[in-house]
């Protein structure tokens, strides 16, 4: 088990580092030139020249890269040429917006998602599970812009009950932000529900038919222990799996979301970066990015081995 | 159903003992898209106490319909639609769930085919074991974990404390029935349903878990309905028998009556599908059944069997006979019972003398000779650098001979690397060290290497017809594939030879362009057969072809592969854990045990004692479907020892029932030579386990019984 997971974390170093060469390479390469951008289209070359020094920019790529990463982990994130502000604070109010919206999400389509999963799954082939099925299936295919753009007018111009936008202070309190995140969290619940819903419904109706199931039915234990002490031990394993993954998106992937309301997340903080070509923030952005993804992937693994002692034991 | 002979029957038997569990004129429907079927109609059937009764039949009989049936434990399709069944006198069948439920577990205990699925994979065995007790028997959880000690204990279970904190997959299919038995008995129930327990183990696993079985049933009261399709097992275990044949019973008798003069031909049938362990050199082939057994909604207007019955006349065919009292409490369905003959006239009559199996060893010349084949495959290292490898040594040093025309049978345990042998041999699993020879020629280890006319000289017939066909391909790609590719034919000729080919596997030509799903498991093994023949190989490896079949397909395969090599004069390397099988079909035997021949020689000579004793337990394990054979109890304890860690000395020694002493643990056995090729690997000379054996006989057939 330890082996396993000291396996698990060093694919995840290596991920991480595949991944910051390919940022820093990716950034290096695209046109436009960081001297000219900070000081401005008529600079003298000399200036120019003085800037790429300071910056080492005159340095071989790997050198730079190798710089670049050492500063990186030593938490010296530089200057955003757009904003002239420190890189690191920037992103980590940013990722701490975007955590509030992924919990209020998450905790909005989780525990729905398993539900209805599971009672489509006990429900099998009925009235029930067809639209719980075919309902939540059809958020799938919903892009957030659509579905966005539909929820604020029905809440928030038609009803006036919740904000169309959600263009918080960055630096609001959970409290203050919480009916600012509710349209944005119902938007992002909408697609990811159907993914947990068909998940749990498939690996329960299969646990459902196994032969365990069966033994504890006829040991006499009641339908309600069946299902709590048989049934979703097991067959909420590749759930739980599936829904750890999607934590990186969850925190990570929500930028059009993020850009339908307003909302300072970290996805917004990455497109204002592109937009503006700031390639510092666009690298600790991307970078930092990829670390959630890893991370919640690491945890998915770890959780399911300890969840599962087929694997726990080997 | 013809009443009062079935009530004067069953009166019989009330007076004397108390049935437990009765059921009568049961009716069990199951609501498909195709209509509704029937698949068990009026059945009727009373388990005494401390009886067990036998249920047999085939797959797709209803065995275990009747059963869960009776104790209203459906699919949700499935529906009770008529009868009684009663428990201790209570009618189950008008119970409420909740009261069904309180019965479930406490009067009523299961025992599955399959251990390792029965368990929850995720729950310590302790915990799931005690559930049991604490939900019936009021315990706490101490207390509850102390009755599962208990009771793992009654099973012979070695350490119980450290069994309990495991979780299945960590314990063996052996260790796993005890522990579902141990569960299923907690309660004293008044009635245990045991569902093929021992189909998933090994032979010898199987005789331990028997034996276990036979004397838990003198301790506790309960009664047994036991389902097998094995009449070998029958025999082991119990004292009445119901054949059932689509849904409804052919035949009920004690186990005796019903062994010795069968009263339904379909019983008599089985009866023959079965190799009978017999060590003559004559042997003949087995009873063949014709068509196949009828979907529950095809079923003929009349006697459901007749279709299929030898016996059949006129009659037979327009009206449905009951199943009724033939002979005191000997049950028939059989119109014609009276001229329905002894079995082994019967058998006699259905089968035909074969080529005799006259230990013609020496005479035909060697085919393919294995010489110290030796597969090892590397065992996963650690993170850690430094750490010794280590080897999985499945095949250690083995050598065999295949003779033309002949057949070798080899079997073993399962883990005692006797498919690595065959997938060595072809080429598949690369051998790391030894030699291949194809009539002294050497061969590449690996196919990539061999040249595409030894390919063609050596086919393979697989184990799962399901997953060694290309279920995208018709039944005429699959054999015409070898047959341009390696038999070098145009296509149309190739379509020509494949429709012979069918022909020859008695498949219908219409199948030519059938896809594997349309057939059903012998047709498809029928198949792969005809696609093995298909590149006229000298060798065919069948690596367990028939084991997952039915009795009856299981006969005609046989009957199949004997009358294919006669015509053919191919040679045979046949793997099997089944010993009766092995030695009908087989001309020689190797007898295999963690990647080493224990014995090997002539087939009838390594089947008579002497043995070595590896080869004695396995006779001994088998289950002989003659109940007036005693056969004596040589029973291995544990399981085959990882190949990761052999044992020193004879690799048998820790599991031997003869184990000297210290040569055996520190010393490699000498190969002892006896009558023409045989040849024992033990440190007890030939001449010493000929004593030894005529002391303890394996096999002795029951005198004052015959």
């Amino acid at each position: 088990m330890v082996r396993y997971i000291f396996r698990r974390i060093g694919f995840m170093v290596m991920t991480v580092i595949l991944a910051s060469i390919i940022i820093f390479w990716a950034t290096t390469v695209l046109p436009g030139d960081v001297a000219s951008q900070v000081l401005g289209r008529f600079a003298t070359q000399q200036a120019k020249d003085t800037l790429r020094k300071e910056l080492g920019l005159d340095k071989p790529v790997a050198v730079q890269y190798g710089h670049w990463l050492g500063n990186f982990v030593k938490g010296d994130w530089g200057v955003s040429p757009s904003t002239f502000a420190e890189v690191r604070p920037i992103v980590f109010q940013r990722l701490r917006n975007s955590f509030m919206l992924a919990l209020v999400a998450f905790v909005m389509y989780v525990p729905l998602g398993i539900l209805l999963g599971l009672v489509a799954a006990l429900r099998k082939n009925t009235w029930i599970d067809q639209t719980i099925s075919v309902g939540s299936l059809a958020f799938i295919g919903l892009p957030e812009f659509v579905s966005g753009v539909i929820l604020i007018s029905i809440f928030a111009i038609e009803l006036q009950w919740l904000p169309a936008q959600s263009a918080i202070a960055p630096d609001s309190t959970f409290a203050e932000a919480l009916p600012y995140l509710i349209l944005p969290a119902i938007t992002v619940a909408l697609t990811s529900l159907a993914y947990v819903v068909r998940m749990t419904r498939s690996s329960t109706v299969d646990v459902l038919q196994m032969d365990y199931v069966r033994t504890a039915n006829l040991k006499g234990l009641s339908p309600s222990r069946v299902l709590f002490t048989h049934v979703l031990r097991n067959s909420l394993l590749p759930t739980i799996t599936v829904v750890a993954i999607g934590i990186g998106w969850l925190i990570g992937g929500l930028i059009v979301t993020e850009a339908v309301y307003g909302y300072p997340g970290i996805g917004r903080l990455l497109l204002f970066a592109i937009q503006r070509r700031d390639l510092q923030l666009i690298q600790a952005t991307t970078l930092v990015i990829v670390l959630i993804f890893v991370v919640a992937n690491l945890t998915a693994d770890i959780l399911y081995a300890v969840l599962n002692p087929r694997i726990r034991y080997q | 159903m013809n009443a009062p002979a079935l009530d004067a029957a069953t009166a019989a038997t009330t007076t004397a003992r108390r049935p437990v569990f009765e059921v009568e004129g049961l009716h069990i429907d199951y609501v498909t898209e195709l209509g509704t079927l029937h698949a068990v109609r009026d059945v009727s059937l009373a388990v005494h106490e401390h009886e067990s009764f036998g249920l047999v039949g085939e797959s797709g009989s209803g065995k275990t319909t009747l059963a869960m049936g009776a104790i209203r434990y459906l699919a949700q399709n499935g529906r009770v639609t008529d009868g009684s069944v009663r428990l201790n006198g209570v009618e189950l069948l008008g119970l409420s769930p909740k009261s069904l439920r309180e019965l479930w577990g406490s009067r009523i205990g299961a025992v599955y085919q399959s251990p390792l699925s029965a368990l929850n994979p995720s729950i310590v065995i302790g915990k799931q074991l005690a559930e049991m007790a604490r939900q019936h028997l009021g315990m706490d959880r101490g207390a509850a974990l102390g009755r599962v000690e208990e009771m793992l204990t009654k099973v012979a279970m070695p350490d119980p404390e450290a069994v309990m904190k495991r979780y299945p997959h960590q314990l063996s299919g052996g260790m796993l029935q005890r522990c579902v038995i141990a569960m299923a008995l907690m309660t004293n129930p008044s009635l245990l349903i045991m569902d093929e327990p021992t189909t998933a183990l090994d032979v010898t696993t199987q005789a331990v878990v028997l034996d276990l079985v036979t004397e838990l049933k003198r301790e506790f009261d309960s009664a047994i309905l036991y389902i097998t399709h094995d009449l070998g097992v029958i025999t082991r275990i119990c004292d009445r028998v119901g054949v059932m044949y689509a849904g409804a019973f052919m035949e009920q008798a004690d186990l005796r009556p019903l062994f010795r003069r069968p009263l339904h031909p379909y019983t008599l049938d089985l009866l023959g599908c079965v190799p009978r362990f017999e060590r003559t050199p004559q042997k003949r082939s087995l009873v063949t059944i014709p068509g196949a057994i009828p979907r529950v909604d095809e079923l003929s207007p009349g006697c459901i069997f007749a279709p299929r019955c030898t016996y059949m006349e006129e009659a037979c065919t327009t009206a449905r006979p009951p199943l009724q009292g033939v002979d005191g409490d000997h049950l028939s369905a059989c119109r014609r019972w009276q001229v329905v003959p002894p079995p082994a006239e019967h058998i006699r009559a259905a089968t035909e003398a074969l080529h005799a199996a006259e230990g013609v060893g020496a005479e035909a010349a060697v085919l393919v000779e294995a010489d110290q084949v030796q597969v090892r495959f590397k065992a996963a290292r650690g993170l850690i650098r430094g750490r010794k490898q280590r080897y999985i040594r499945a095949v250690d040093g083995v050598s065999l001979n295949i003779r033309e025309g002949q057949t070798l049978g080899v079997v073993g345990e399962s883990g005692s690397g006797k498919t690595t042998v065959a997938r060595a041999i072809v080429g598949l699993t690369p051998a790391t060290g030894g030699h291949i020879r194809l009539r002294g020629r050497e061969l590449e280890h690996t196919t990539g290497r061999r040249a595409r006319s030894t390919l063609r000289e050596i086919q393979m017939v697989f184990q799962n017809p399901d997953a060694s066909l290309n279920p995208a391909r018709t039944v005429g790609d699959a054999i015409c594939r070898p047959l341009t590719l390696l038999g070098g034919l145009g296509s149309t000729a190739a379509r020509a030879k494949a429709r012979e080919l069918l022909q020859a596997v008695s498949l219908p030509v219409s199948y030519y362009d059938r896809l594997p799903h349309e057939l059903s498991g012998g047709e498809k093994q029928r198949v792969a057969i005809a696609r093995a023949f298909a590149a006229e190989p000298e060798l065919i490896l069948c690596d367990e072809p028939i084991s997952s079949l039915d009795v009856s397909v299981q006969g005609s395969l046989m009957n199949l592969l004997m009358k294919l090599q006669v015509d053919k004069n191919t040679s045979y390397l046949f793997i099997s854990h089944d010993l009766s099988v092995v030695q009908h079909l087989s001309d020689s035997i190797a007898v295999v045990y963690l990647g080493h021949v224990m014995e090997l020689g002539e087939a009838l000579r390594v089947l008579s004692p002497p043995f070595h004793p590896y080869t004695e337990a396995l006779v001994s394990a088998v289950p002989l479907a003659d109940p007036d054979i005693k056969q004596k109890l040589i029973r291995l304890s544990g399981s085959v020892p990882s190949a990761m860690d052999v044992p020193t000395g004879c690799r048998f020694h820790p599991r031997c029932p003869r184990y000297l002493g210290d040569i055996c643990r520190d010393q490699e056995p000498p190969w002892r030579e006896g009558e023409g090729e045989h040849r024992v690997y033990c440190h007890i000379p030939l001449g010493e386990l000929a004593r030894l054996q005529v002391e303890t006989l394996v096999i002795d057939r029951d005198e004052e019984g015959a």
